[in-house]
């Protein structure tokens, strides 16, 4: 469990980050929590001969809310996202979902930033920003853009993340109705056996609007539009989520692994998906 | 003004003796970070080593290339078994009789098998020299299944090809290692074809490590201008070390000084000699320098010391109502690569035949074959005596399974097979004397306790509300009592690489009334500073707090056999009591003399002695520590110390009552442990905060080996779980609140009552969580299904049954 050798940086600025990817191209990569990077690195499963901290870059920071408008900074830790009273009202899924990620250890350093840019199927974040439909910005030598949650993930660790982009912030929306978010894990750390996303707005007692998400049931998070679709404009009853759940398991595609074979995981994903969706629906 | 004499009362309470909840001394050590672990010895110009490991699960080497990791800079060797063959070091002997490789030699037998030992300046690069050596492998054929391997053609041991014989007696096939057979078998057999009802069910103890929180390590250091060579390490039992390392390396015993420091956590994996350090040694003495080695957590989960890999399969015969017959047992033992079992000489596959459990079985028959596979070796006994948690697994789940046959409640079937009391000392049909029990009143306080009839009333229900469609959720019940055998033991029939399982206590009385009282022991987190200074302060008189308790260092403790099998009060407590009373015995005749009456007219009372019928009249223990070095006493020679090797004339039999109430979601197979209740019976109780201390981590291991804990390897032999993310080591999220309580029967052949209890929790609480899970599905005809209960098993066994529609 001992890395290859590394030189460490630690710029103060994102132009300083640029300017050492610029200089040091692929043997560069940025290290935000570092909580799955030191792993892969003590494992050597990863080898970073120039390890960039984002630590001192104060402008990656801060959870800003405009109005109805939600920005997390990269570096925002999913400690963060438990303890800020006013995100807990305005999206309080993701203090739900961030509860469920790992232990107070971990979450002090693992950040929104790096658990969505890291592209690990296992990690919580990237099926909930699909769900919220979040943007992702991305600062590269070209500029910035604006990449949509529900289009970066393209396989296990292979992201619309060019090498050379930087992930800056995560915008969404505040949310109205009602959310959940439930995981079957084996322990406190571990990743999801399944995991779902839901939020479901009401009107006069039916669904008006849904988004579902699914978290290590493929090798990239899952939205389900037909899963949503199924929902809106019914009562959430059985036959309804019955059919959200099977638009659902059809979209996903999980391995056998430790947590079980696929016919368990497919058997408990419905599980978990018709309790998240009864879960937001009662709270809508 | 209050009266300043102390009540009697004061004076035992001053004493913080036995029965005392006295904090634990070392703890403001460890919490403040200033324990003293293998890893934070550091010495001058010391050198630091790493393995190459296998990948492979079996392979022939055809060639090792070290040239470019020696190229590298800081690396000062690279030692393969070709550099140790000349010193006869590329092979050692196990515990067991067998021999196992240090290096590997030709060939490699278990993934992450030691290959080669890097020796470098520092940790970081000898990681990287790692990486550099070059070994060329050639695949071959990997069995990690014992039933294939007794049928398989490939010679997993090729040095043993030929060899019809072992340290076990005659080995029936190449990968065969021995046959351990006790008890009746013909009278099993008569029996069983006689009897109204036979059961035979077959179940598999899975691999599991006892992983504690530190891993093995060592620091050897060759003194070659003394001659002395000293070796830290994270040794359960460092006299024996000591004697190996003399053994193998032909350095005078005398020579040679093995420290264990503080050890964190050990649970049977610290038992073993290790690679590691065999390596070290060697290492320090080419190079002259010290070497360290400490493994990672992979390493040691892949490579040192697992436990159980037991296939047992039970036949239970019973009158059709519900009294017990007779009972066979066979086991085949997956050994992995090396027989490397950590058993008492005489005991292959340690106390298995104390599979008959606390029923009063007229008749048994007991067979283990021990198997060569490819998987790492070890067999330790993790957080138990040798091999009991399998026994109590085997007799406490063929207990259900005849229950179920009978149609019985199986509280019930217990209780009507229990050892009565008045039959103790029971001799059992496999040949042990139980010292001594109560069952049926341990058994009734805890059914009472938990509302066992309100349990089971409740289960109906909700089997009845399942069946309706009006719940997801089954309720178990687990029932366990168990009888552990600890306390090796006996130095007729108990020894280990020939030393006889006694263990020892030499203490020194300072002049002024404190003491140093050192064992052959050695704690690893079981408080023995604070509980044997217990036994001393009742014995003799001086207060716990004043006696300072050391362990672990050959130079100074007396020899001992260690720490492990719940050994240590009764053997090194039962010393300690035993040269505590050569301490009082020469102090009462101090005492005599200085109150100037006959020896026999004084008594001890508490922390003096007094003149009897004339209590005013006393010496206290701190005026007669001070009389045995400042004044002549005729006939009595100065000073106040004593040493006593105790050699106990029986194992200790503690025993309990535990019930667990699970709930458990049918369709997801996650389990909630709503209850769960302990009922200890280890004796006499020195300290009771440590016992619940015990009970607590013990039940702790029991769940995480019944619900997840396990160390896979796939059919090429691949360890599947070797890191702590899929080795389920649980957190204080997935454990329950605990309920204690205890029973009193002390041990009448221990000279304080104390029977030894840190292994009983786990070896009850293994088959404890296993028959809740079992018995939720009891009522939809699960008759047994295999640990460990993770989500997805438990699952598996709902859907087996049907229960997913
Ligand atoms: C024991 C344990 C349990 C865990 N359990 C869970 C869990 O249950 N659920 C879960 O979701 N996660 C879990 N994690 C992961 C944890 O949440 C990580 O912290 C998180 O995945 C990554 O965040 P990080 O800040 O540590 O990223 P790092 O480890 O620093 O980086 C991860 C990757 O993202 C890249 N990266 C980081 N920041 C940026 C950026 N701003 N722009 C571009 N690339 C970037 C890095 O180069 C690296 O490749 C667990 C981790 C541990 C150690």
């Amino acid at each position: 469990m001992i890395p290859a050798p590394f030189d460490y940086h630690r710029p103060d600025s994102l132009e300083g980050v640029m300017s050492l990817i610029r200089e040091h191209g692929d043997e560069a990569r940025v290290m935000a929590g570092g909580h799955s990077l030191i792993p892969m690195m003590k494992l050597r499963m990863a080898e970073v001969p120039h390890l960039i901290d984002l630590q001192a870059i104060d402008s990656l920071r801060g959870i800003r809310i405009d109005g109805d408008k939600i920005t997390l900074g990269a570096m925002v830790t999913q400690h963060e996202l438990i303890d800020h009273a006013e995100l807990a009202t305005k999206a309080p899924i993701l203090r739900e979902a961030a509860l469920q990620i790992a232990d107070p250890q971990v979450r002090y350093m693992g950040t929104v930033g790096g658990n969505v840019a890291n592209g690990d199927p296992g990690n919580d974040m990237p099926g909930l920003m699909q769900c919220l439909d979040a943007q992702f910005t991305l600062h590269g030598p070209e500029g910035t853009r604006t990449v949509a949650a529900r289009d970066f993930y393209e396989a296990a660790y292979m992201t619309a993340r060019t090498d050379e982009e930087v992930l800056t912030e995560v915008t969404f929306a505040a949310t109205g109705g009602g959310y959940a978010y439930e995981k079957q894990k084996r322990k406190i750390g571990d990743y999801a056996t399944a995991a779902a996303a839901v939020l479901i707005s009401k009107s006069g007692g039916q669904v008006s609007a849904a988004s579902v998400a699914m978290t290590n049931l493929s090798d990239v998070p899952v939205f389900s539009q037909g899963a949503a679709d199924a929902l809106v404009g019914t009562d959430c009853g059985d036959a309804a989520v019955d059919a959200a759940v099977a638009a659902a398991l059809a979209e996903i595609d999980p391995t056998e692994d430790n947590r079980g074979p696929v016919a368990f995981k497919r058997h408990v994903a419905g599980i978990i998906i018709a309790r998240t969706i009864r879960g937001a629906f009662n709270r809508a | 003004m209050k009266d300043e004499v102390q009540t009697r009362e004061d004076r035992v309470a001053n004493l913080k003796g036995m029965g005392c909840s006295r904090k634990r001394v070392e703890d403001a050590r460890f919490t403040q970070g200033k324990g003293n672990y293998v890893d934070d010895v550091k010495l001058p110009g010391m050198l630091h080593g790493d393995f190459v490991r296998s990948p492979y699960g079996h392979a022939r080497i055809k060639s090792i290339d070290t040239s470019a990791a020696l190229a590298l800079d800081g690396v000062v060797a690279v030692l393969t078994a070709e550099d140790l063959a000349p010193l006869n070091l590329h092979w050692m002997p196990t515990l067991a009789g067998d021999k196992q490789m240090v290096l590997a030699d030709g060939k490699v037998l278990f993934q992450g098998q030691e290959v080669a030992f890097v020796v470098a300046r520092d940790r970081y690069v000898a990681a990287d020299a790692v990486e550099l050596v070059e070994v060329d492998y050639e695949d071959l054929p990997v069995i990690v299944n014992p039933h294939e391997s007794l049928q398989s053609d490939v010679v997993l041991r090729e040095d043993l090809a030929g060899q019809t014989s072992g340290a076990h007696g005659p080995r029936k096939h190449h990968n065969h290692i021995f046959t351990w057979e006790v008890g009746d078998k013909e009278g099993t057999e008569q029996v069983m074809e006689n009897a109204d009802v036979v059961v035979e069910q077959s179940m598999y103890y899975h691999r599991t490590h006892p992983c504690p929180l530190e891993t093995c390590g060592s620091v050897a250091s060759m003194d070659k201008v003394n001659g002395k060579l000293t070796v830290y390490g994270t040794f359960q039992a460092p006299h024996v070390v000591r004697t190996v390392a003399s053994l193998l390396s032909g350095i005078e015993e005398h020579n040679i000084r093995v420290i264990s420091p503080d050890i964190g956590g050990g649970f049977g994996n610290k038992v073993g000699v290790y690679p590691g350090y065999v390596c070290s040694i060697v290492a320090s003495i080419v190079t002259g320098k010290p070497v360290k080695w400490v493994e990672d957590r992979m390493e040691n989960l892949m490579s040192t010391a697992f436990a159980r890999d037991y296939h047992m399969t039970g036949k239970i015969s019973a009158t059709k109502d519900g009294k017990i017959t007779g009972l066979d047992c066979h086991v085949i033992a997956d050994h992995g690569a090396f027989d490397a079992c950590a058993d008492p000489t005489k005991f292959p596959a340690g106390f298995m035949n104390i599979c008959t459990g606390s029923y009063d079985i007229p008749v048994a028959h007991l067979a283990v074959d021990g198997v060569y596979t490819n998987k790492a070796p070890g067999g330790v006994s993790y957080r138990c005596s040798f091999r009991v948690t399998e026994a109590v697994y085997l007799i406490e789940r063929m207990i259900e399974v005849l229950a179920i046959e009978l149609n019985m409640d199986a509280a019930e079937l217990r209780r009507i097979n229990f050892i009565k009391k008045e039959q103790f000392p029971y001799t059992s049909a496999l040949g042990w004397e139980y010292d001594s029990g109560d069952y049926h009143t341990a058994w009734d306080k805890a059914l009472e306790a938990v509302d066992y009839k309100g349990l089971r009333a409740e289960q109906a229900e909700r089997v009845a509300a399942f069946k309706r469609g009006e719940t997801r959720s089954l309720m178990g019940i687990g029932l366990t009592f168990f009888t552990e055998i600890v306390g090796a033991g006996p130095v007729k029939n108990c020894d280990i690489l020939g030393m006889g399982m006694f263990d020892s206590c030499e203490i020194r009385i300072h002049p002024t009334g404190s003491a140093i009282a050192r064992l052959g022991t050695i704690s690893q987190g079981q408080g023995h500073a604070t509980t044997f200074a217990q036994i001393l302060a009742s014995e003799i008189g001086l207060p716990a707090d004043s006696i300072t308790i050391e362990e672990g260092d050959t130079d100074t403790a007396p020899y001992g056999l260690g720490t492990y099998g719940s050994r240590s009060t009764p053997v090194a407590g039962a010393a300690t009591a035993m040269a505590g009373r050569k301490i009082r015995a020469k102090a009462q005749m101090i005492a005599a003399y200085l109150l100037e009456v006959h020896d026999d007219d004084v008594e001890f009372d508490v922390d003096r002695f007094v003149v009897k019928g004339a209590p005013e009249r006393f010496k206290t223990m701190k005026d007669i520590a001070y009389a045995a070095y400042n004044q002549a006493i005729p006939g009595i020679e100065p000073g106040l110390e004593a040493v006593s090797y105790y050699d106990p004339p029986n194992m200790t039999y503690p025993f309990g009552a535990y019930i667990c109430v699970m709930d458990i979601d049918v369709d997801t197979g996650v389990p909630d442990i709503r209850k769960f209740y302990a009922l200890d019976d280890c004796g006499t109780r020195i300290n009771p905060m440590i016992i619940e201390g015990q009970i607590h981590g013990g039940l702790t291991e029991a769940l995480a080996v019944s619900l997840g804990q396990e160390i896979a390897y796939d059919d090429m032999g691949n360890v599947k779980t070797g890191t702590l993310m899929d080795f389920f080591l649980p957190t204080a999220w997935e454990v329950p609140n605990y309920e204690t309580d205890h029973t009193v029967t002390p041990s009448p052949h221990h000279p304080i009552g104390a029977k030894g209890v840190g292994e009983s929790p786990h070896v009850g609480g293994v088959p404890c969580f296993s028959n809740a899970v079992q018995d939720a599905f009891r009522p939809f005809g699960n008759r047994h299904t295999n640990m460990p209960h993770d989500h997805w098993r438990i699952w598996k066994t709902a859907n087996d049954l049907g229960l997913h529609g």
